[in-house]
């Protein structure tokens, strides 16, 4: 294991106030940049003395990427707004209660103080051979460690690997997708905005990033619109404890009923692949049926066979987990 | 400019971990450069020629007379070797280092599948090339270094004496052969193993078998020595295929002949013996194309 150490390596520490400060700051250091959130990410790799950033640009100083603005087309949430906020917003816990639900169990209460929004969509993974600072291919080595016959892999991916085989560890991420958010992302060539889906960045593509941001570009907001307020929702985390851990396998689920009949429906889990993933096939699946236990059922066993599961050595258990959450967040929504 | 990318492994110590992407730019640059240079040569040289009393290579019709107007050059086999191949090769570079500079896509899968293409058909060659046809074609011999040395010093001197012809494939044309087939084994053989690292249809990864990740970082380096080798020299077979004065030559590798004309113009029948089927009476007009076009011979170099 890497060796926590007091003191962090020397960089150079910018504070901008603006977001176009912020853009012009990483676009000069480029990859030797990095950007400071809450924080909670970042200190351990400095700590760990893991990653050396030339340059850090802390976003604590702008108020634009701060705070929940409710409009008519939905809400759209700061990405530095604090995690905290997001728990306890009277209009997401009326409206959008699946992502005050998700963010309530991220951590624990002190780190969902200083944590964001925006940072724990944009953490990098917790494979320990990848934080211990081991040469593995996200660290630009040429293996995976975790990936071999004797490795520890027990909380690692059962789909979705490329080389790597870490999981995105995001509570809030499955909960985004099931609200069916957009991704709001600038850099020096102006503004997009991405499905909250396709934020999220497969090794197979790159595996040395977690998401589509580029050295240069931030996660600005995230824009929920209004189609899936005040419906059926279910989130739940499934971790080896209570609290302060990461999802061994999380679900969420946004079921619209009319006369008890899934009218439509968005599913996604988190933990079982280096990206959370929605599982459209369950969605047209249940459409138009009762959500009842039997529904349920199949659908988790419909919902492994669309991740054309693999599990490693230590990870089956994940299997019949994912199928049982999935399960559960449609039976969840009966009566 | 690096030249290998460096970590350090669970235990503290340097290990490679492949070749640095500034090489890629290097064999980029090389390439380019190359082109750029002979381009710049070959159209000073064409404005010094015309109007000069300068040597051209003109067909020796008289020493053709009993020759077919086409002479098969690459039969249906060899050619179609070539363009699989080929699209093969292009894949992987294209998978290899497309997204090092920021096309990103899901390359690993459709890289190493190419990679089996290419060497399935690279085995395919080398036991064509052994069983079915003359091996010792591309062996560079006596007369190919003095028609070498030859076309050097006309180069360097500015020269137009009249280098002695070649057998079936120019000395240029085996140098070529020989570089591509060191990069091209280099990198298959190293890939080949590189494809225990990952999951494939034929297991899952096995990243700890046979090396140490010291020695894997070896086989990294030499594979990625391989694909840069291969960046250059695509690079310049591809100018070289495009340039019209080699059109007869990249014909060859569309229709599989090339004209009596050329292959007395560039070739030595004495080198490159012409199998004929039948000699057809002169002045004649052959019917069909094959009446038109003769085998290859066996005994050219």
């Amino acid at each position: 294991m890497a060796v926590i150490r007091d003191m962090i390596s020397g960089f150079e520490l910018f504070q901008p106030t603006a977001v176009d400060d912020a853009i012009e700051l990483l676009s000069r250091y480029g990859d030797d940049g990095w950007v400071l959130s809450g924080g909670l990410d970042s200190f351990d790799w400095f700590k760990d003395r893991i990653k050396k950033p030339t340059a850090v640009v802390d976003l604590a100083n702008v108020e634009e990427l701060k705070g929940v603005r409710i409009s008519s087309d939905g809400v759209e949430i700061g990405a530095m707004t604090t995690i905290t906020e997001v728990s306890k917003h009277p209009h997401l816990l009326e409206n959008y209660s699946i992502l005050a639900q998700a963010a309530g169990h991220i951590a624990t209460p002190q780190i969902r103080n200083r944590g964001t929004l925006g940072g724990n969509l944009s953490q990098d993974t917790r494979c320990w051979y990848y934080r211990s600072g081991w040469p593995c291919y996200r660290a630009g080595g040429n293996v995976c460690y975790a990936g071999t016959p004797t490795s520890m892999n027990r909380e690692h991916c059962i789909t979705g690997a490329s080389r790597c085989v870490a999981v995105n560890p995001s509570d809030s991420a499955p909960a985004l997708i099931a609200l069916g958010a957009q991704f709001v992302i600038r850099g020096p060539r102006g503004e997009k905005i991405v499905e909250a889906q396709d934020y999220f960045m497969s090794p197979a593509v790159d595996i040395q990033r977690m998401t589509v941001l580029k050295a240069d570009e931030l996660l600005t907001s995230i824009r929920i619109p209004s189609t899936w307020s005040g419906t059926d929702f279910y989130y739940e985390k499934m971790e080896d404890r209570k609290a302060w851990d990461f999802a061994l396998v999380s679900v969420a689920s946004a079921i619209k009923m009319n006369g008890g009949i899934i009218e439509d429906a968005r599913l996604a889990v988190n933990g079982v692949a280096p990206f959370p993933i929605r599982l459209e096939p369950v969605e047209s699946f249940i459409k138009g049926k009762k959500p009842t236990d039997e529904l349920g059922m199949a659908a988790g066993k419909l919902a492994l066979s669309t991740i054309n599961a693999q599990p490693l050595r230590h990870n089956s258990f994940k299997l019949p987990l994912m199928r049982n959450l999935v399960r559960r967040s449609i039976r969840g929504t009966e009566g | 400019m690096e030249l290998w990318r460096k970590l350090a492994n669970p235990w503290g110590q340097e290990v490679l971990i492949g070749i640095s992407w500034d090489l890629m730019w290097a064999a980029l640059v090389f390439g380019l450069g190359f082109v750029a240079v002979h381009f710049v040569w070959a159209y000073a040289k064409s404005n010094q020629s015309s109007g000069s009393d300068l040597v051209d290579l003109k067909p020796d019709s008289s020493k053709g007379w009993n020759l077919p107007v086409k002479i098969l050059r690459h039969a249906m086999s060899e050619r179609v070797f070539h363009w699989l191949m080929s699209v093969a090769m292009i894949v992987l570079l294209v998978t290899a280092f497309f997204p090092i500079v920021g096309l990103q896509f899901a390359w690993v899968e459709i890289h190493w599948i190419a990679g089996l293409v290419l060497s399935a058909t690279i085995l395919y060659h080398i036991i064509h090339a052994t069983f079915w046809q003359n091996f010792w074609a591309m062996w560079i011999d006596k007369d190919d270094i003095e028609s070498g040395k030859s076309e050097l010093n006309n180069i360097l001197s500015n020269n137009e004496k009249e280098a002695p012809k070649a057998g079936k494939y120019p000395v240029d044309h085996k140098l070529f052969h020989h570089a591509a087939s060191v990069a091209g084994l280099l990198a298959i053989a190293t890939g080949l193993l590189m494809m225990l690292r990952i999951d494939t249809w034929f297991g899952p990864a096995d990243p700890d078998k046979f090396f140490t990740d010291a020695q894997w970082g070896v086989v990294y380096v030499f594979h990625g020595l391989g694909g840069v080798g291969l960046i250059s020299l695509v690079i310049t077979h591809i100018y070289f295929a495009v340039r019209p004065d080699k059109w007869w030559i990249t014909k060859s590798m569309f229709f599989g002949w090339i004209t009596r004309d050329d292959y007395l113009k560039h070739h030595d029948p004495e080198r490159w013996v012409i199998k004929k089927k039948e000699t057809p009476k002169q002045g004649t007009v052959a019917s069909n194309e094959s009446e038109l076009t003769y085998g290859e011979g066996d005994s050219s170099t």
